[in-house]
C-alpha cells in the first residue's frame, strides 16, 4: 500500500505522520525526542521504528516531506526604512514565511547596530526600504554597511526596485544575497509573497546544513519548510479551498507552544460596521503573528510578567490568594518537560493557556478608535476587524490535550474591558484533535484537494 | 527627468474625501506621482510617507476649520525627520470663521508652509505654482 510520510522536526519532539495515499485517512502517528545536539536523525529513527510497528506490513512511502522548527526555528533580522512602513512590512513578510523575527532595525544603520546583527545568531537578513521609485539612499547605505562588516548571513533584498542594480554592484562577490520584489511597492500596499518564497527557498538550501540536518535533505522528497509556514499553508487551504472544492471561509488558528503563541488569521479583516475608515499599512489576507513572551514553559516567566493579576483574575484563577503564583510560573519555566497530572496543576496550566490566547489575540486583532468629526461620530480602524470571524481553531499541546478546549479558546473573545479591540465575538470553536495541522499543510503542497478533505475531516467542532 | 512625487492627504480628524479625490485625479493627470494617504491623517503619516517615497512636496488639505491647530509644528517635524527643504502646501477651509485671508496666509507662512490657499482655489492655480516650484515651467515652455 502506498502512503505519504510527514515529518515535523520540533525543538523538543520529532513527530511523524503517515497518511494513506489512496484514502483520506491518517494511518498512524509517532513521536520521539529531538536531539539537535547530536543529530536530529537519531530522534527521527526512533520515531520511525515506532511508527512502523503501528503500520501494516507492505507500506511504501512514495513521498516524504518535512517541516522544521528545530534549533529555535528560522531566525530573521528585518531591516526597513520607516518603522511603521517598510520595517513593519519586512517584519510581516518574515513572520509569514514562518520565521522568528529576532530583531528589527529602521533608518540608516550605524556601526553598533551592524555589530549587533553580526553577533546575532540570525539565519537570514531581510533588507527592505523605500517604495518603488522612492527613497534610495537609506537602503543603499544599509547594504554598504552590511558588506563592510563582512556579514556572511544570507541577505534577502526586498526594497525599492530602483536600487537593485546598485545593491547588486555592492554585494556581488562579497555577500550571499538574493534579490526579490519589494515588500512595499507603493505606500501602504504590501507584497509579502515573493519575499516569503525566497526565504523558504533559502531555508531549504542553506539553513538545513546549519541545523545538523545535512542528511535530512537526502531522504525527503524535496520540500522542507519552517513548521509555522506549514501551519499557515494548512490554514489557507482550509479557509480558501481549492480549484475543485470550497473552503470553510474566514478563520483564525491559535497555536500555543512552550516558547511562543502563534496566531494565524486567513481573512480580509475589512470593517464590519459602517462609518469606519481604514488606516495604516494594508494587512496580508494570511497573517501570522508570534508572541515570543507568551508560552507555557520556556516563556512562563515572561507570560507571568505580561499577565499580571488582572488577567489571572479575568480567567478565574480562583485560588489566587492561596497559592504562590510566582512559584508556579517559575516551576514551569524550570521544568520545561513538566506534565500536569493533579487537578490543580491542570487548572493552572489552562489558566496560563487562556492568558496566552487572550493577549495574543489582542495583539493580533486590529483596533478601532472614535473620531469626533463635523459629520458626526466616525471610527478609524487599524489592523484586521475580527468581530464577525466565523471560526476559531485551536492547536498546540495544551489545547489538544485539554478536556475543555473551547473554554480555552473562549478567552480570545472580545472583552468589555478592551472596547477598542476588534477581537471575535461569536465564532464557532474547532480543534486540531489529532495534532496534524502542520502535516496537512505539507500535504497541501503535494495534493491540495486531499489536504482540504482531510482538514475538514480532522479539524473538528469542540 | 523622473516624475515628481507629491504626498497628498486630509489632515487631522477631518474626513472630507471629495476634494481629496479631485486633487488626486487632477495632479496625476498633470503628470505627478501622487501618493494619496487619504483622510484622517496625522502629521506623522504625511512625513513617514514622504520619507519612504522620497517625495518633493507634501500637500495638506483641511476643510473642517481645525487646520491651523493640526498643521502646527509640521515644518519642525519635517526638519527633524531629514526632510529639510521639502515643499509644504496647505489649502481648503483652513481656519475657523471668516478671517482676513492675508493674515491667515502670513500665519501659515510663519509656520513654514510654502504655499497657502484660500477656500475656492482652483486646481489650476495650485498646478501653476507646483510647476514653478518644481522648476518645470521651462520644461513645458511656459
Amino acid at each position: 500500500m502506498e502512503a505519504f510520510l510527514f515529518i515535523d522536526f520540533g525543538s523538543t519532539y520529532t513527530k511523524l505522520t503517515a497518511v494513506s495515499a489512496e484514502d483520506d485517512v491518517i494511518l498512524a502517528t509517532a513521536k520521539s525526542y529531538t536531539t539537535v545536539e547530536t543529530d536530529v536523525m537519531d530522534g527521527y529513527r526512533t520515531a520511525y521504528s515506532d511508527l512502523m510497528t503501528r503500520l501494516d506490513n507492505g507500506i511504501e512511502f512514495t513521498k516524504k516531506l518535512a517541516c522544521s522548527s528545530a534549533a529555535g526555528g528560522l531566525k530573521i533580522v528585518a531591516i526597513g526604512l520607516v518603522p511603521e512602513l517598510t520595517m513593519e512590512a519586512a517584519k510581516r513578510a518574515a513572520l509569514g514565511a514562518g520565521a522568528r523575527v529576532t530583531d528589527v532595525f529602521s533608518f540608516k544603520l550605524n556601526n553598533s547596530e551592524v555589530k549587533k546583527i553580526k553577533a546575532s545568531k540570525a539565519d537570514m537578513i531581510l533588507l527592505a526600504g523605500g517604495t518603488n521609485g522612492g527613497n534610495t539612499d537609506v537602503i543603499v547605505h544599509n547594504a554598504k554597511m552590511l558588506k563592510d562588516a563582512k556579514i556572511t548571513i544570507p541577505v534577502v533584498v526586498a526594497g525599492n526596485k530602483s536600487c537593485n542594480d546598485e545593491i547588486i554592484e555592492i554585494f556581488e562577490g562579497h555577500m550571499n544575497y538574493f534579490i526579490t520584489e519589494n515588500v512595499m511597492p507603493s505606500l501602504n500596499n504590501i507584497n509579502v509573497e515573493p519575499a516569503r518564497e525566497t526565504i523558504r527557498k533559502i531555508f531549504m538550501e542553506n539553513i538545513v546544513k546549519a541545523k545538523g540536518m545535512v542528511h535530512v535533505k537526502e531522504f525527503i522528497s524535496g520540500i522542507l519548510m519552517p513548521t509555522p509556514a506549514a501551519v499557515l499553508k494548512a490554514a489557507e487551504v482550509l479557509s480558501e479551498g481549492t480549484k475543485n472544492e470550497d473552503g470553510i471561509g474566514d478563520l483564525a488558528v491559535i497555536d500555543i507552544g512552550g516558547a511562543t503563541t502563534d496566531v494565524h488569521t486567513v481573512c480580509e479583516g475589512a470593517p464590519s460596521k459602517p462609518s469606519v475608515i481604514l488606516r495604516g499599512l494594508e494587512e496580508p489576507v494570511a497573517k501570522r503573528t508570534v508572541e515570543g513572551d507568551l508560552g507555557m514553559r520556556y516563556s512562563a516567566l515572561s507570560l507571568y510578567e505580561a499577565a499580571g493579576r488582572k488577567y489571572m483574575r479575568r480567567h478565574s484563577l480562583e485560588n489566587i490568594e492561596s497559592i504562590d503564583v510566582e512559584k508556579e510560573f517559575e516551576k514551569r519555566n524550570r521544568e520545561t518537560d513538566f506534565v500536569p497530572i493533579e487537578d490543580k496543576d491542570i487548572h493552572f496550566d489552562e489558566v496560563m493557556a487562556k492568558i496566552c490566547v487572550d493577549i495574543s489575540m489582542t495583539r493580533h486583532a486590529g483596533t478601532v478608535t472614535q473620531v469626533y468629526s463635523p459629520l458626526g461620530m466616525m471610527y478609524s480602524q487599524e489592523g484586521k476587524d475580527l468581530m464577525e470571524l466565523p471560526y476559531l481553531i485551536g492547536t498546540g499541546g495544551v489545547i489538544v490535550n485539554s478536556k475543555n478546549p473551547s473554554g480555552i479558546l473562549k478567552a480570545g473573545l472580545f472583552h468589555e474591558e478592551d472596547l477598542e479591540s476588534l477581537k471575535p465575538r461569536h465564532p464557532k470553536y474547532l480543534l486540531d484533535k489529532e495534532y496534524v495541522l502542520s502535516a496537512l499543510g505539507l500535504l497541501a503542497l503535494v495534493d491540495e484537494d486531499k489536504a482540504l478533505r482531510m482538514l475538514k475531516k480532522y479539524i473538528v467542532k469542540c | 527627468m523622473g516624475k515628481k512625487t507629491i504626498v497628498l492627504g486630509v489632515i487631522g480628524a477631518d474626513c472630507h474625501a471629495v476634494g481629496n479625490k479631485i486633487l488626486d485625479y487632477s495632479l496625476t493627470e498633470a503628470g505627478y506621482n501622487v501618493v494619496n494617504i487619504g483622510v484622517l491623517s496625522p502629521q506623522e503619516d504625511f512625513i513617514n510617507a514622504a520619507i519612504e517615497t522620497n517625495a518633493d512636496v507634501i500637500m495638506v488639505s483641511s476643510l473642517y476649520g481645525h487646520g491651523e491647530i493640526d498643521c502646527r509644528g509640521m515644518r519642525e517635524k519635517c526638519d527633524e525627520a531629514g526632510l529639510a527643504g521639502i515643499k509644504l502646501y496647505v489649502g481648503g477651509n483652513i481656519v475657523v470663521g471668516k478671517q482676513d485671508f492675508s493674515e491667515v496666509k502670513s500665519r501659515f507662512v510663519q509656520m513654514g508652509f510654502d504655499r497657502v490657499y484660500p477656500p475656492g482655489t482652483s486646481v489650476e492655480t495650485a498646478l501653476k505654482d507646483l510647476n514653478e516650484d518644481m522648476g518645470l515651467l521651462e520644461a513645458i515652455g511656459a
